[in-house]
């Protein structure tokens, strides 16, 4: 068993609620960080090694650290419950589950970023998980750890729950920050950055349900000690939300040091591929990150064992190697098509275009079009050069990393798979009937470095 | 076309939540409101939020538009919003569709004649270890097989006939 952090106690009776989540050791955190000094809580975070675990992993300690100061003008700590990247979905079970862990780790960080009005902004269709999160709120509340005068301290905190309503842009730091003054989830051009101008152009920080409640061990064990479970710059533990063609899905709690291999096949995690079929594809960390062929997700074109960690997963850049992301793992077995997998991101990015770049909103709708158009059998093979050609011209051209989320998976779908997108092309019929996948299995191939 | 007592002190208290003057940022939960009481947004129920929040009607247009959980057109008294991105779509969300859609007789976008089921495709719900799945109102239908989707159109039927 490796080590938790997060979900250790998420199994025991009742933990949900505040009597038996105070009873297992909860809110120590509190009582600890509030001893201390702002600028103490910072450093510790900051020695944690703590990374964002909403996708980008910005150490978080330093996100912090940049927050402007101004005299006189309100600071915002505010949480990214929009969890909309496909194959993720970590966020829920933790605010479903142990909602009082993320609650106790928004009162440390808003103590330590001077925040008296916290917002956690949750995607619209979770609607069940804003009544969860306001009772642990208001048990909070009347056990003392919210509201005025926090233990004596001084610090006054409110947490309030804003409800989205089904856009994955509003994820982006600064769509959600729109969105939360009440507007259309339209990315900001950055710079001025939130840590300057944010929420009513306050000082705001954003982070990740996952980070925020990451801060409680981090506080409890001391930034140090946190810094020793976990490998290099990898440290703590990370959710991983499992999915696809495995036999346990679900949400795991790992320590950084285990293997793909180990999480797909142990019993522990994913439990193997299901049905006793073999693997033949995965994108380890939600649907933005490139997915790679069985051959170079178990080990890197190095030869070498791939780990569950930032570093091992994105070995080999994207050439050969993929990226943590949000840690939304999904599994495709031999019987699954990557180029129709491969249009469905397609869609969903397009549908999910703010707009506002030309490169973005006509560059996704275009390869969406063109995925279709192979996916039914009538393609060419000029058009899998041209959706080579649309996902580069999008990359990088863009206001905000949707345009790059959009390009990566259709540009590693078509590196690692071109020989399947030109076999639909050369049988426009027997792709309609089967899977390329059949026929070959990708952990037969060579590696290609 | 007017809020209950009870939704008119919701909306004092969701403005509260924000620094004074920035009451526009209680629209999308009032939107929300407005859904649940009246099913779904019409250009009447927009102006009326626009007042409650003393905003311009081209605001709450313009934030009602861009939302994809905001109904502009009346739908069917249940809702069966069916995931089709990739994970789900692995899992078989296609068949689900194909099953619902035969079922009903109606296509994805479309409402049955007695106004009872609308049935939408959605993209990713973050359900998706527990694909295939939907959302209905509130909640998710997760694990969907053939036979649970008839349990669950049954299921709306009766609490329907219940109702009336
Ligand atoms: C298109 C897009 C969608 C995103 N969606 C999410 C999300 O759902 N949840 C999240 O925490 N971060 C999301 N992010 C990352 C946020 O912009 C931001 O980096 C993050 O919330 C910072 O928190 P962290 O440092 O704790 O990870 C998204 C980014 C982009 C570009
Ligand atoms: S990259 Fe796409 S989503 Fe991001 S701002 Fe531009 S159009 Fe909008
Ligand atoms: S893909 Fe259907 S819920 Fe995520």
């Amino acid at each position: 068993m490796g080590v938790k952090l997060l979900l250790d106690k998420a199994h025991i009776e009742g933990i949900r609620y505040y009597d038996a989540y105070r009873r297992n050791g909860g809110y120590a955190s509190v009582e600890k960080a509030l001893k201390m000094t702002p600028e103490a809580i910072v450093e510790e975070v900051k020695k944690s090694g703590l990374r964002g675990r909403g996708g980008a992993g910005f150490p978080t300690g330093m996100k912090w650290s940049f927050i402007a100061k101004p005299e006189g003008v309100p600071r915002h700590l505010v949480c990214n419950a929009d969890e909309s990247e496909p194959g993720t979905f970590k966020d829920r079970y933790l605010m479903e589950f142990i909602p009082h862990l993320l609650i106790e780790g928004l009162i440390v960080s808003s103590f330590a970023l001077g925040s008296h009005a916290t917002y956690i902004y949750i995607r619209g269709e979770y609607a069940w998980i804003p009544d969860i999160l306001e009772q642990a709120i208001a048990e909070a509340k009347a056990n003392g750890w919210l509201g005025k005068n926090i233990l004596n301290t001084g610090f006054d905190c409110e947490i309030y729950v804003q409800r989205g309503a089904g856009a994955y842009i509003c994820g982006e730091e600064t769509a959600l920050i729109e969105s939360l003054e009440g507007k259309r989830g339209n990315p900001r051009i950055k710079p001025p950055f939130p840590a300057v101008k944010g929420v009513w152009e306050r000082p705001t920080v954003v982070n990740n349900v996952e980070t925020l409640a990451a801060v409680v061990p981090v506080i409890n064990m001391g930034g140090e000690a946190y810094a020793k479970i976990g490998v290099g710059r990898s440290t703590g533990t990370k959710l991983i939300s499992a999915c696809g063609n495995i036999n346990k899905p679900g949400v795991y709690e790992i320590d950084m040091t285990i293997s793909v291999e180990e999480f797909i096949y142990s019993d522990e995690y994913c439990g193997g591929i299901a049905n006793g079929k073999r693997l033949k594809a995965c994108i380890p960390g939600g649907s933005s990150v490139p997915i790679l062929p069985a051959n170079l997700l178990l080990k890197t074109a190095k030869g070498e064992t791939r780990y569950m960690n930032y570093e091992s997963l994105s070995d080999g850049g994207f050439a050969t190697g993929t990226m943590m992301g949000s840690g939304g793992f999904i599994v495709y077995d031999e019987d699954q098509c990557i180029v129709k997998n491969t249009y469905t991101l397609a869609r969903f990015y397009r549908h999910e275009s703010c707009g506002q770049c030309s490169p973005c909103r006509e560059g996704t709708g275009w390869m969406e079009k063109i995925l279709k158009k192979i996916d039914s059998g009538k393609g060419a093979h000029e058009d899998i050069d041209l959706l080579w050609d649309i996902q580069r011209k999008i990359e990088g051209n863009t206001i905000c990393p949707l345009g790059d989320a959009a390009a990566w998976p259709v540009a590693a779908a078509i590196r690692h798979f071109r020989d399947e997108f030109e076999w639909h092309v050369d049988n426009p019929v027997e792709c309609l009937q089967r899977n390329y996948g059949l026929a070959h299995y990708a952990d037969e191939r060579e590696v290609v470095a | 076309m007017v809020f209950s007592e009870e939704r008119l002190k919701k909306v004092s208290e969701i403005v509260a939540r924000y620094p004074e003057g920035k009451q526009k940022s209680a629209l999308i939960p009032v939107l929300h409101l407005a859904q649940e009481q009246f099913g779904w947004l019409s250009a009447e129920t927009m102006d009326y939020v626009a007042s409650l929040l003393s905003l311009e009607p081209v605001e709450v247009y313009e934030v009602a538009t861009f939302y994809s959980m905001f109904n502009l057109k009346p739908v069917g008294k249940y809702m069966f919003e069916v995931c089709q991105t990739g994970p789900c779509m692995i899992n078989g969300s296609d068949d689900i569709i194909a099953y619902i859609g035969e079922k009903l007789g109606i296509k994805p976008g479309e409402t049955t004649s007695d106004g009872m089921f609308t049935l939408k495709t959605v993209e990713c719900l973050g359900a998706c270890g527990y694909a295939p799945m939907m959302q209905m109102g509130k909640f998710y239908k997760e694990h969907l097989t053939k036979e649970k989707v008839d349990a669950i159109i049954e299921e709306c039927r009766n609490n329907a006939a219940v109702n009336n």
